[in-house]
């Protein structure tokens, strides 16, 4: 193999597993050492420095970082990374106000954003510092987008909501609320200097079976219901209730019925568990508050008697897979009919835009989305751009997130006349010796052996109480101090130079996990097979080092099992590895690469 | 030195050995040596030759004297019996243990201080009486322990850190341990663990006194330009007399080794050595061809290595002495201790 150039900032930030996962590149590894040296504002103002809510993703964030965590593959369950923030959030000091200033002299440029949830919320946050003047339309009468209408107050309380939201509208966001944006072509016909859409996918899906028509009145909408119960129009629901679908809207729509009367609720699933789209922590919430989840059951048809809705048809399936196509296909053994007082729809969301007409450049694919370049976020039509779910369809909160950080570089270079491609800041890397003395490092590099630490939830009668009660309690100080020792800081990272080694072997002595290897080099298919430990997961890298001074063989290292502790530098008698913090320097609009920690 | 712990994780796809041990379960604590001692890779193969080898950790006897290196055993299998001893007796404790219980696996780990000045004499006896332990002499040069000083074996020229040339002709373990009868002579290099596994391993299942001198650069004192115990300097002036493999008893014979250039040696247990290539003119199992060939390649200024002579014929201190089968630990109190009238019939008979 080539020698690894860990001077391209992809390398070691693959190591951080978690931020490499994070869709907006949070540090996570520093925010996590803050919290445990009880630095919690400073960790609060980090996160956001990236991912712009903390106290919000703190509670909802669907975790890509976790299921990526290092620590799974270690002990088997990843880092609490999630329920951490929250820690952040909940401890920081309100009176610190770190966010940067508004220029009173605007720059002139003036952009309008069409709906306000995270997406259009995270362009104003990075373009109001800059002195661009932003002018938020909503439909609706709350600014928050599915975050506030969509995801339950016992999930997310309203007072974290809207603390996170204000900071960024009192930078001076203007904001039109009950606005509805009907027509493109005549917000363009304003003069904006650029438009952002961030409309997200509105639309729920239908499932027209017969007997939809007839018994509409006790037949909702998964996200339509949702917003109804949150605007207090809906604050009721039979007792027995089936909720269509078995996603994260699902588990909403299950445990808020829970909340307004339903006391028999079933989620009903076409297929079984490996199948499910909601998340693992979310169905366990919905289990633990005696939702049933009912398997292999497909809707046939709504049941009506007297005109009213009574129950539900289904038939009954197993599934096997279709040789031919590939495709997992039903055989129906049997039907059942379910008696219910209320279906609720919670199979999926789409996209809608009726109101871009589509004459005005802005060129639709053929599901009928808007093209959207990947990288720029720009439609075919100069000064349009799209993100969030908008983009291409339903994802989650730090998506959204993230592609509000893009569009603002984009809307940032277009409007001062740059290129939004070769003029786009690339990210960049600072590494520092994380060593402090023979056997003192800048961070806890001892392996702590704790078990993921279990959230607290309020006691299940209390909890049904009122809907806005917060059913997770958060980590006391015990849990926070046993979890976040739990990091293996993987951004500290392993730093090797080639010719200070003397091929002791110290190294791969004390390595507890086998990781290093010094052998003659090869194709990385060869190396992979000869390493002290067999190097199956091909998903990490290999580090692969220059050749070795004494023998010309070569360091290989295997990212995969790595846990940071250090040693391996400890052990070195000639400082050939050390033991460097990594550093991700991330490009926000209008600047060069930025390194998030200077907060 | 290292503070922390060594993590208490390991790679979940390196396996368990025949007793469902980890090779982290062969592990002891964490070593005090200086950061790139030899001595601590000399460890790390030792662990995985008894790993390798499936020997239950509570029949190993780990024994020393005084050193760096003699500080070692308490580096491996931490459920081992162990004795740590005063500086070079470590062959005469090593003799009682194993006369007294010849049933357990004994590993003697010295340095060339403790075995070539101070303990020379024992050292000698020990492999006159062919007492059956792998005797592993670590060997830097110097007294790392104390610093530094030239030990017996310096090469005559080899400068000290200081810049002061060796004077003194070196005493050289491998030729003593020929000339003295060991009946497994062998020399490895902390710096190739590949040639030393093997060595670790046949030298654990040989029968009778096993002796393995192994290059051990004292990173500290003795790893300097113009030493000849170095890493460099073994790298460059090092040569493998014969590549060998150790072949447990009861595993497959592997045909990827060309036919015709090898010979397998049969140990008393049925595993096997094979030394690959051999030279045409030279026979593992004869004393005086090693012994000529090891003084010839020497003569050359070349460090060899490899293991140079091999009595597979399987006898020890117990059979010379034709003690009992079951070890003397092992019997009753009155099989042991007969009794005073015994001991009265047995004094009549020398009357
Ligand atoms: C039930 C449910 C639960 C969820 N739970 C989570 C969770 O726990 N964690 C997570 O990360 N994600 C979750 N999501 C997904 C997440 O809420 C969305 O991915 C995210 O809010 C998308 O942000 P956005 O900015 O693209 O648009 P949205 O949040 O959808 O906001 C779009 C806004 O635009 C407004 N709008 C639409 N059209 C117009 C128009 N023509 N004119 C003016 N205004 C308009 C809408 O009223 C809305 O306020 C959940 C989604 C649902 C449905
Ligand atoms: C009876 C006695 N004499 C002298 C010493 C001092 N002493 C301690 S270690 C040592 C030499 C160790 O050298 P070596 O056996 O080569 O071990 P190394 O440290 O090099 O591994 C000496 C002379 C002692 N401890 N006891
Ligand atoms: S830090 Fe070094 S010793 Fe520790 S696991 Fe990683 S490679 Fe191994
Ligand atoms: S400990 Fe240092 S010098 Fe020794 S092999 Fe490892 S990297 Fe090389
Ligand atoms: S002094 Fe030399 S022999 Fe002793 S531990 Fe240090 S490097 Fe090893
Ligand atoms: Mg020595």
């Amino acid at each position: 193999m080539q020698p690894t150039d860990v001077s391209n900032p992809d390398y070691y930030h693959k190591v951080v597993d978690c931020q490499w996962g994070c869709p907006a590149h949070t540090n996570v590894p520093e925010y996590i050492r803050l919290i445990a040296n009880g630095r919690y504002t400073d960790s609060f103002w980090l996160n956001r420095s990236s991912n712009v809510f903390p106290g919000i993703l703190g509670r909802t964030c669907d975790r890509p970082c976790e299921p990526a965590c290092r620590r799974t593959r270690v002990d088997g369950k990843p880092v609490a990374i999630c329920r951490l923030k929250r820690v952040a959030a909940d401890l920081r000091d309100p009176t610190d106000n770190r966010l940067p200033e508004i220029p009173v002299v605007k720059n002139g440029k003036h952009i309008a954003l069409v709906g306000c949830g995270p997406a259009s919320l995270t362009v104003c946050n990075d373009l109001m510092p800059l002195g661009y003047e932003c002018t938020i339309f909503e439909a609706l009468p709350r600014s928050g987008g599915l975050m506030r209408t969509n995801i339950p107050a016992f999930r997310l309380p309203v007072a974290v909501l809207e603390e996170e939201i204000d900071m960024i509208l009192d930078m001076g966001v203007e904001i039109h609320y009950n606005t509805r944006i009907d027509s493109m072509k005549e917000l363009l016909e304003e003069g904006y200097d650029a438009i952002f859409v961030g409309t997200g996918a509105p639309k729920g899906k239908e499932l027209n079976n017969p007997g939809r028509q007839e018994a509409a009145d006790n037949i909702h909408i998964g996200i339509e219901w949702l917003e109804a119960v949150h605007f207090g129009h809906v604050d009721s629901i039979g007792e027995r209730v089936l909720v269509i679908g078995v996603g994260n809207t699902a588990m909403d729509c299950c445990r808020t019925s829970k909340r307004l009367g339903g006391t028999d609720i079933k989620v009903m699933a076409r297929k079984s568990r490996p199948y499910f789209k909601a998340s693992p922590w979310e169905l366990e919430d919905a289990e633990e508050e005696l939702v049933d989840i009912v398997e292999n059951y497909s809707p046939k048809r709504f049941v009506l008697e007297d005109g009213r809705l009574v129950g539900m048809e289904f038939e009954l399936v197993s599934w096997h897979k279709d040789e031919e196509s590939g495709r997992l296909k039903a055989t129906v053994h049997d039907t059942e009919i379910l008696p219910c007082d209320d279906v609720i729809l919670a199979i999926g969301q789409d996209n809608a835009f009726p109101w871009i007409e589509r004459d005005i450049g802005i060129e639709f694919n053929h599901w009928d989305m808007p093209e959207v370049d990947r990288t720029t976020f720009m439609t075919t039509r100069e000064g349009i751009f799209v993100g969030g779910d908008a983009a291409w369809g339903p994802e989650n909160i730090i998506w959204a997130v993230e592609h509000g950080h893009q569009a603002a570089i984009s809307i940032h270079n277009y409007c001062q006349g740059l290129s939004l491609t070769e003029d786009r800041p690339p990210q960049d890397q600072n590494l520092i010796s994380a060593k402090m003395g023979m056997h003192e490092w800048a961070y806890s590099n001892d392996y702590n052996p704790s078990p993921r630490q279990k959230m607290k939830h309020v006691e299940l009668v209390r909890r049904f109480e009122e809907l806005s009660i917060e059913v997770e309690m958060g980590f006391d100080p015990e849990q926070t101090a046993r979890e976040v020792e739990r990091c293996l800081n993987c951004d500290i990272q392993t730093h090797f130079e080639a010719k200070l080694c003397i091929e002791c072997d110290a190294c791969i002595d004390i390595c507890p996990v086998h990781c290093l290897t010094i052998t003659v080099n090869g194709a990385e298919e060869d190396l992979r097979t000869r390493l002290m430990a067999p190097a199956e997961n091909l998903t990490q890298d290999l580090m692969v080092s220059e050749g070795l001074p004494q023998t010309g063989r070569v360091m290989v290292k295997d990212e995969d099992l790595c846990v940071h502790c250090g040693l391996c530098a400890e052990r070195c008698p000639t400082a050939a590895w050390d033991m460097r913090k990594f550093e991700l320097l991330i490009p926000y609009a209008g600047q060069e690469a930025a390194c998030p920690t200077h907060v | 030195m290292t503070y922390i712990a060594k993590p208490a994780v390991r790679h979940p796809g390196l396996g368990a050995n025949d007793l469902g041990l980890h090779m982290r379960d062969y592990e002891g604590t964490i070593s005090t040596l200086c950061a790139g001692c030899g001595h601590d890779s000399v460890t790390a193969a030792v662990i995985q030759a008894f790993y390798e080898l499936s020997i239950p950790p509570h029949r190993i006897a780990k024994m020393s004297g005084i050193g760096c290196s003699a500080k070692t055993p308490a580096y491996f299998v931490n459920e081992a019996h162990g004795f740590n001893g005063v500086h070079g007796r470590m062959p005469a404790l090593a003799t009682g243990a194993n006369a007294a219980n010849k049933d357990l696996h004994y590993i003697g780990i010295s340095g060339d201080g403790d075995s070539l000045s101070i303990g020379l004499g024992q050292f000698c006896h020990a492999i006159r009486r062919n007492v059956n332990i792998l005797y592993v002499l670590e060997n830097n040069g110097v007294y790392g322990l104390t610093k530094g000083q030239f030990s017996a074996c310096a090469d005559v020229g080899s400068r000290s850190k200081r810049g002061v040339p060796n004077k003194s002709e070196p005493i050289d373990p491998v030729a003593l341990a020929l000339t003295l009868g060991a009946t497994f002579v062998a020399r490895g290099f902390s710096g190739d663990k590949q040639q030393l596994l093997p060595l670790l391993k046949a030298g654990l299942m040989h029968k009778g006194f096993a002796f393995l001198d192994v290059i051990s650069p004292c990173v500290t004192f003795n790893d300097h330009v113009g030493s000849t115990k170095s890493y460099l300097y073994t790298r460059h002036h090092g040569h493998e007399l014969v590549p060998v493999d150790f072949v447990p008893i009861r595993s497959e014979i592997s045909a990827s080794y060309e036919k015709g250039s090898r010979t397998s040696i049969t140990m008393h247990d049925g595993s096997m050595v094979r030394f690959r290539k051999v030279p045409e003119d030279y026979d593992p199992t004869d004393r005086l061809s090693a012994y000529e060939h090891y003084r010839s390649l020497q003569n050359r200024g070349e460090v060899v290595t490899g293991l140079l002579y091999l009595d597979p014929g399987g006898e020890d201190m117990h059979d010379d002495n034709a003690t009992t089968p079951t070890p003397l630990a092992e019997l009753s109190h009155e099989d042991l201790c007969p009794g005073s009238e015994q001991m009265d019939a047995l004094m009549e008979e020398f009357r």
